[in-house]
Parts: structure tokens; sequence; C-alpha cells
């Protein structure tokens, strides 16, 4: 290499000629709450992979399609008849697609906190203004987020069709604000479950195959009680097998405390079956989230 | 289980090192001081906050980067560190402003727009130091910066570390268990062995303190002792090494002098520092109530 040439070199090979030194930053520093808001908008946007690897959007990608896609279907059936009635009503649309409910917790309740254990980015959270229980709630928050916008969307995509076929406002929304209800309680009960299975391992692939394990057990399960107690003639203990699963749990208490039309099993038998569903409902998102804060108390920083 | 005992230190602005063979409650020491782990007994305080009672003070002010990997695959450089910087309470838009400029500072380029996960060690390094200064902290924490680096990449973060504390005017606290690396950015370093203080001082008497000239002769190097001995220099084999103690800069013209004297080559000569063996076993007195 010649003089010449070195010399040449010499400036693009340097590239402090850009620095301009280190800057200080004497703005605003937000407290905690701020900080809870950055991690559950971090979070519920990496639910669906935004702000993510573009393989990590696939998965919700293709989920959220196909729970939109009946809903779709039917607005259009609706919107080009100019039918009267919606041929899918709010109430049974979030659970005849349960499966793919579940499927996309297991999906995505790993991805929310199994992936920070196994990758180690807790000693950096816990390095920051930030205590355990505002970790907790704001991936509690943004899972539940997530769920709901999933089950939301396609109800909400139905409410257009019927507003685009003219139907009355004042005859859909009652049952669409119902169904929404009811959405709102499952985001909150499946998230709770998911978040709990997914927070014991470090590792995604065994909370991926023990959420969908748990739920299509407690499904089964229930499902299989009540045919057997309806069989047997006993109609409360039909309805008392609601309890067994997360979907009949709230389908029940959505029954009996909003008055949306019961889909699956008997319903709550009586007051006392109303009540019971109600607390269980409540007792289990409380439970979950205890499950969990005792869960983060643990994890160790190192 | 006794973690860290007896440790009594009061460490100055500037950048002062921490070295401690594997074990020596280094990383423990950093995680006290986050108040992240509670002590038994004692107290501590960083940047005027008492760590048993103003954690989160402390860590809005403190900038820590793990010894171990702490970085999710999936994303990008430039979305974590965005996302670490709003989680030490920066607003989203100055979050993003921060990133690009600390990010430019540790010398992630292109790649901080592709996801962490085909990320080098180096880079991995820098992205770690990136999400520790990144809400402008006035103390960094280092837990072996260098860990994993080839020596290039080890003088780089070394260079990093030393323009942090210097140009940057953040204090620096930073941990390794070789005692050469830090002497050369640190201005005082503390060691630690099994949780207690061994010695805690100016960087300039541990040097002082461990002069020893390693020299290497092309033949006859049993000779070249015998030689140096006699000249009055303390010198002793190892291996095919000589190990020159060096009592002043007179002994470098006697080495050359048996050199010559005996007529053999000088292959080497390099000064090193005391390896932590030998610190252990041979503390400075003046040390331990530092």
């Amino acid at each position: 290499m010649t003089p010449d040439v070195q010399a040449g070199a010499g400036p693009v090979e340097s590239g402090a000629i850009h620095d301009i030194g280190y800057r200080h930053y004497d703005g605003e520093r937000r407290g905690r709450a701020a900080v809870r808001r950055a991690m559950f908008v971090e979070s519920a946007r990496g639910a669906y992979g935004l702000g993510r690897a573009g393989r990590t959007k696939v998965m919700p990608a293709l989920l959220l399609a196909a729970m939109c896609l009946p809903a779709l279907v039917g607005a259009a059936i609706a919107a080009l008849t100019g039918a009267d009635e919606l041929p899918i009503a709010y109430g049974g649309y979030v659970l005849n697609l349960q499966v793919l409910v579940s499927v996309y917790l297991a999906a995505q309740a790993p991805v929310s906190v199994s992936r920070d254990l196994r990758f180690g980015v807790m000693s950096l959270y816990f390095s920051r203004p930030m205590e355990r229980i505002d970790y907790v709630l704001a991936k509690y928050a943004a899972l539940a987020t997530a769920v709901l916008v999933l089950m939301a969307l396609p109800l909400t995509i139905l409410l257009a069709g019927a507003l685009l076929a003219k139907m009355p406002l004042g005859e859909q929304l009652p049952d669409y604000l119902r169904a929404m209800g009811a959405a709102v309680l499952l985001a909150l009960v499946l998230a709770g479950i998911g978040l709990v299975i997914a927070a014991v391992t470090p590792r995604r692939g065994l909370g991926v195959a023990a959420i969908i394990a748990v739920l299509l057990v407690l499904s089964g399960v229930q499902g299989a009680a009540q045919v057997i107690a309806t069989e047997q003639g006993t109609r409360d203990a039909a309805g008392w097998t609601g309890l067994l699963s997360p979907y009949t749990l709230v389908d029940g208490v959505a029954h009996r405390f909003l008055g949306q039309d019961s889909v699956l099993g008997a319903g709550p038998p009586g007051t006392a079956g109303a009540l019971v569903f109600a607390a269980v409902t409540a007792l289990l998102v409380a439970g979950c989230l205890g499950l969990l804060v005792l869960r983060y108390r643990r994890v160790s920083i190192s | 289980m006794l973690a860290v005992c007896d440790l009594t230190v009061d460490v100055a602005p500037g950048v002062v090192g921490l070295v401690g063979a594997n074990g020596a409650g280094k990383s423990t020491l950093l995680k006290m001081l986050l108040g992240l782990l509670p002590a038994t007994s004692g107290s501590a305080s960083v940047l005027g906050h008492d760590v048993a009672t103003e954690g989160p003070a402390i860590r809005q002010r403190v900038g820590y980067m793990p010894e171990h990997d702490c970085l999710p695959p999936d994303v990008s450089a430039t979305e974590f560190v965005v996302h670490m910087a709003q989680l030490s309470g920066l607003p989203r838009a100055a979050a993003r402003e921060r990133t690009a400029d600390v990010l430019r500072h540790v010398g992630l380029d292109e790649e901080r727009y592709r996801p962490m996960g085909g990320y080098s060690t180096g880079m991995r390094q820098r992205v770690k130091l990136a999400q520790a200064l990144a809400h402008d902290p006035q103390l960094v924490l280092l837990d072996e910066p260098t860990n994993g680096l080839d020596p290039a990449g080890r003088d780089d973060m070394l260079g990093l570390v030393r323009r942090i504390g210097t140009e940057f005017g953040i204090s620096v606290l930073v941990t390794s268990h070789l005692l050469g690396e830090l002497e050369r950015v640190c201005d005082a370093v503390v060691v630690i062995d099994g949780g207690q203080l061994l010695r805690s001082s100016a960087t300039a008497d541990v040097t002082a303190a461990s002069a020893l000239l390693v020299v290497e002769v092309d033949a006859r190097s049993g000779e070249f002792v015998d030689a140096l001995t006699s000249a009055g220099v303390r010198a002793h084999p190892a291996g095919r090494l000589v190990e020159v103690e060096l009592a002043g800069d007179g002994d470098y013209d006697r080495v050359r002098d048996a050199a010559a004297g005996l007529g053999v080559g000088l292959v080497r000569l390099e000064q090193r520092r005391h390896r932590m063996a030998e610190l252990f076993l041979a503390p400075a007195g003046g040390g331990r109530d530092a």
C-alpha cells in the first residue's frame, strides 16, 4: 500500500469526525406509574410481535386472522344480503372458537414471561426503578389486553357488519356490549391462568405445552361431566360442571349477571350457583395475581 | 453462608476497579449497592442514598451491566435499549434520542436494527453497556464487562470504560478477575476475596508494589539467573522464563548487562503485574484499614 493511499484512507477510517461528544440528559425522569405503563405497552405490543423480530408476528397474526375470518364472512353475508339479523350471534362467537383462544394464550403467555426468565432480562428490570409487583401487574394487564383484542376484534367486525346492513344500533349494541363484557372477564381469567403456568418455567416450549394441555383437559373434562350429568337427568349437577373450565365459568357469569344467552352448559343453578360462579371467577383472578406476586418474589436477580 | 463479610470501603468518584477471583463476592456486592440484596448487617450508601431503604432512588440514577447474558434474541438493540430507557423513567421521545446517542458511543452501527439473537459476543457486551448508560446515570456498575471478549474486544471495552469515567463524566465501578485489566483504566482498585477486603488503594500504589519483570532469553536461562543474582538482582527461574523483582530503574541495566555478558539474546522484556494469588498471599500492610 502506498503512502498516498494510506493518507486517503485516513479520514474515512476515523469515525470520530461525526462524534459530537457525550451529551447529558437533564430532562424529565418519570416515576413508577410511567415505568409500569411503559412495561405494559411494550409487553402488549410484544404479544402480537410488534417491535419484535418478524417471525414472532406470524403466530399471533395467523390466530387473529382465524378468529376474525368467520366474523368477516358473517358480516359480509349480512351486509350483502341486507339481512335483518346477523348469521352469527355475538354471544357464542368466542366460545365456539375457544380452541383458537387457547392456542393463542398457550403461544403468547410464555412469550410474555418465560422469555424474560430464560434470557436473564429480569436482572435488568430489577436494576431499574420498578418493583416486582409493577412487573407482575404490567404483564398481567398486557396479556389480558392482548387476549381481549383477539376476542374483541371479531365481535367489533360483526357489529360493523350489522350496522352496514342497516340493522338498528339500538338492537345490536346491548348484545355486543354483553359479549364484550364476557370477553373482558374471560381475558382476565385466561391471562391469569396462562401467566401462572408460564412463569413456572423459563422454557417456552414447556409453557406452551402445559397451558394448552391444562385448557384442553379442563374443557374436555367439563364437557364429559356435563354430558354425564345431563344423561343422569340432574340438571343442577350439569350446571355445576360449568365450574370446571374457564370458558364455561365465565359463560355462566355472563349468562346470569350480564343476561347473555348461555351457550355452553346449563348455566349456574339458582341464585347460589350464580354467586358461586361469580365468587370462583373473582377468586381465580385474585389467586392468579397472588401466585404471580409470590412467584416473582422468589425470582433471583442473578 | 457469608457472601460478603466485614467489607468496609469508601469509594471515591472516578473509575474504580473491583478485583477478586471468581466467587469472591464482586457481583454480590454490586447487587447490594443496587439495593437488590439486603445485607445482614452493616450499611452502604450510593450517591448519598441508603441502599437498604432507598433502592428505587438509587436505581433511578445508577446504571447496571450484569455479568451474564441478559438480552432477548427477538428484538433489535434499538428497540431494546429504548424500552430499557423508558423503564428508567425517560419519556419515549427522550428514550429514542438517548438510545441513538448511546448506541453510537458504544460503537454499534447498522447492526442495531437487527434482532440481537444474531449478535457476536462483542456486540452483545456493547448493547449491555448501552442499556446501562441509556438513562444518563451518575454512576454505572459494570460487572465483568470484558467477559468473553477477544483481546481486541477487551481493549475496545476497556477504552470505553475509561471514556465513560473521563469524557462522559459518569463514575464507574467496574469488576474483573484480572487486575492487569483494571490497572489500565482505573483510578483506584479495591481487591476483595472471600467477601473480605484485601486492599483498597490508588492504582499507582498497586502497580508500584507489584513491579515484576519477566525476561525471556534465547538460551542458558539458568546461567542468566546466576549472573543476575551475582549482580545483586533478585531473580528466579519460572519455567522457560526468568522473573526479576524490580527494585529500581537500575535493574533494567543489570538485566541488559547480564545478557550481554553471557552473549545470550533477549527475546522479551515484559513488566508483569502480580497475579491475584500473590496479592492475596501478601496484601500490602496498609491495605486492610482502607
